[in-house]
C-alpha cells in the first residue's frame, strides 16, 4: 500500500472520529460532552500553559524511570531465560499467568510499600512492561535457527563475534516488538496510577477535571494523551518494519 | 508430571514460604504485607460469612456480560469488516494503533456521559476487549485455506453452508485465541475501572480496605481475584493450545 493511501486512509478515521464525537455531543448534550471545535480550541489555549507543561512533566519524568526499569529488568530476565532452556521451560509459565493478571489488583500493595510517591508509581508502571518485554526477548532468542549458531561454529567465530554478528541481528525485530508493547504498558501502568493516586501528572489531570465536572479540559488531556501514544506506537512499528525487511 | 513442571511448582512453593518466612520474623512489616498462610485464612473466613458475596457476584457477572458483549458484537463486526476489503484497509491504521493507546483515559468521560453506574464500568469492560475479538476473527478468516472455498464451489453449497461448514470450523482456532484475549482483557477492562472510581464491586471494596487501612480485608479479596483470574486464564490458554495443536498452527 502506498504511503499517500495509507495517510489517506488515517485521515478518514480521523474525520469519523471526528463526526462521532460531533454526533455523541448532540445527544448528550454539552457539559457532559464537549464537542470537538470547543474542545480543540480549549487545547491550543490550554497546552502552552505553565499547570499543563507541569504536569505533562511529572508524567514524562516518572514514565522514563518506568521505562528504564521495564526494559532493563525485561531484557535481562529474557535474555536468561532465552539461554538458559530450563530457566525459561520453568518460567516461561509463570510469565505468562502474570501478564494476563490484571495488575491494578497489586497496586495498593505497592502503594503500601512506597507510600505516595514517584517511586510506587514508577514501580507500578514497570510492572506492566516488563513481562512483554521478557516474554518477546525471550521467544527471540530461542526461534534463532541453529544453523545461524553451527554456521558461526563452522567460521570459528569467538563469543563476542557471535554475540555481535548473529545473536543481535537476529533477535532485533521480535525484541523491538516486545519493547514497543512494553512502551505502551508502562505508560498505561503509569497512567493508571496517576488516576488511582496522585497529586501530579496527566492521569490525575483527567480524574480531577472530572470532578470539577470541566469536560474540554479532561478530553484535553484524554485527546493529547492519545496522540502521543499513537505517534510514539506508529514510529516504533515503522523501526519494527524496517528491521524485519531488512532480516 | 515433568520434571519442569515439579520445578516450577518448587520455584512457586519457595517463593510463597519466603514471604511467610519474612512476615513472620518481622523483615516485611505486617502493616504492608501480611502473610500469605493469613490472607488465604481471611479469605476464607470472608467467603463462609458470605459479607461479599454481593460485591464479588456483581464483579465477575460485569466481566461476563462484557466479555460475552465483546465475543459476540467483535465476531460479527470482524465478519462484516472482512467481507468489505476497502474498509478494512481504513481501518487498518487504527487497529494497529488501538491498543497502543491506554484507553482507560476515557473512563471518567464514560462516566461525565453515564453516570457513575454499571454502564461506564461495561462499556470500558467491552472497550479493553472487543477489538481483540475483531481482530482474531479477521485473521481466521483470513486462513480459510482457499482450496476449502473451492471444494465448496465443487460441492455447489449456498453461502450459509459454507460459512457454516466450512469457514467456522476451519478459523475457529483461532477465534477461540480472540475468545480467550477477550474474556481476560475484559477482566482486566472491569477491574481497573472499578478501582479508578465505581459505586460497588470487588475492585472498589479493595481500594476501600486500603484506605481504611483494613489489610486483612484487602488482601483477602486480591488474592481471590488473583486466585480466579489465573485459573480462568490457565483454562482458556490450556484449551488454546491444543486446538491450536490439533489445528497445526502451534507449538509442537
Amino acid at each position: 500500500m502506498s504511503a499517500t493511501k495509507r495517510a489517506a486512509d488515517t485521515l478518514i478515521i480521523v474525520v469519523v472520529a471526528l463526526l462521532a464525537w460531533q454526533a455523541l455531543h448532540q445527544v448528550v448534550g454539552a457539559t457532559a460532552l464537549p464537542g470537538p471545535v470547543p474542545t480543540l480550541a480549549y487545547l491550543a489555549k490550554f497546552v502552552p500553559t505553565e499547570r499543563f507543561a507541569e504536569n505533562a512533566w511529572a508524567t514524562l519524568v516518572c514514565f522514563f524511570y518506568a521505562l528504564v526499569l521495564s526494559y532493563g529488568i525485561g531484557l535481562a530476565i529474557g535474555v536468561w531465560m532465552g539461554i538458559h532452556r530450563l530457566s525459561g521451560a520453568v518460567g516461561e509459565p509463570i510469565l505468562i499467568s502474570l501478564y494476563t493478571l490484571p495488575k491494578v489488583t497489586l497496586y495498593p500493595v505497592v502503594l503500601l510499600i512506597f507510600g505516595l510517591s514517584l517511586s510506587g508509581r514508577v514501580t507500578f508502571g514497570a510492572m506492566h512492561g516488563v513481562l512483554p518485554v521478557a516474554l518477546l526477548s525471550m521467544n527471540a532468542i530461542r526461534n534463532i535457527p541453529p544453523v545461524y549458531l553451527k554456521s558461526a561454529r563452522t567460521l570459528r567465530l569467538s563469543r563476542w563475534q557471535t554475540i555481535l554478528t548473529v545473536f543481535f541481528p537476529a533477535t532485533l525485530p521480535e525484541v523491538v516488538a516486545g519493547l514497543r508493547i512494553g512502551f505502551t504498558l508502562t505508560l498505561l501502568g503509569v497512567l493508571l496510577a496517576e488516576m488511582f493516586a496522585a497529586k501530579h501528572g496527566l492521569g490525575f489531570l483527567i480524574i480531577n477535571a472530572m470532578q470539577m465536572l470541566q469536560g474540554e479540559e479532561m478530553i484535553t488531556v484524554a485527546v493529547v494523551l492519545f496522540v502521543f501514544a499513537a505517534l510514539a506506537n506508529a514510529l516504533l512499528l515503522w523501526i519494527e518494519h524496517r528491521l524485519h525487511r531488512g532480516v | 508430571m515433568s520434571r519442569v513442571g515439579w520445578i516450577r511448582i518448587a520455584v512457586i512453593a519457595i517463593a510463597i514460604g519466603l514471604l511467610e518466612f519474612c512476615c513472620r520474623i518481622g523483615l516485611i512489616d505486617h502493616r504492608v504485607v501480611i502473610p500469605p498462610s493469613e490472607m488465604a485464612d481471611a479469605l476464607v473466613r470472608l467467603l463462609i460469612s458470605g459479607q461479599a458475596n454481593e460485591q464479588i457476584v456483581r464483579t465477575f457477572g460485569i466481566v461476563i456480560v462484557a466479555a460475552l458483549i465483546s465475543v459476540v458484537a467483535g465476531f460479527a463486526l470482524g465478519v462484516v469488516i472482512h467481507a468489505l476489503p476497502r474498509v478494512r484497509q481504513a481501518l487498518d491504521p487504527f487497529f494497529a494503533t488501538y491498543y497502543a493507546v491506554p484507553i482507560f483515559i476515557f473512563y471518567p468521560v464514560m462516566i461525565v456521559i453515564f453516570g457513575l453506574s454499571v454502564m461506564p464500568i461495561v462499556l470500558m469492560g467491552v472497550a479493553t476487549a472487543i477489538v481483540a475479538m475483531i481482530i482474531a476473527t479477521l485473521n481466521g478468516l483470513d486462513r480459510v485455506p482457499r482450496v476449502l472455498t473451492k471444494v465448496a464451489r465443487v460441492h455447489r453449497m449456498g453461502t450459509v453452508a459454507t460459512a457454516l461448514l466450512l469457514k467456522l470450523p476451519a478459523a475457529a482456532p483461532h477465534l477461540f485465541t480472540g475468545v480467550k484475549l477477550a474474556v481476560s482483557y475484559a477482566f482486566i477492562g472491569v477491574i481497573a475501572s472499578e478501582f479508578i472510581l465505581a459505586p460497588a464491586g470487588l475492585g472498589r471494596v479493595i481500594s476501600d480496605a486500603y484506605s481504611d487501612f483494613n489489610n486483612r480485608q484487602m488482601y483477602a479479596l486480591m488474592l481471590l481475584l488473583i486466585i480466579v483470574a489465573t485459573v480462568v486464564n490457565l483454562v482458556l490458554h490450556v484449551f488454546d493450545q491444543r486446538w491450536a495443536e490439533r489445528r497445526g498452527i502451534g507449538k509442537p
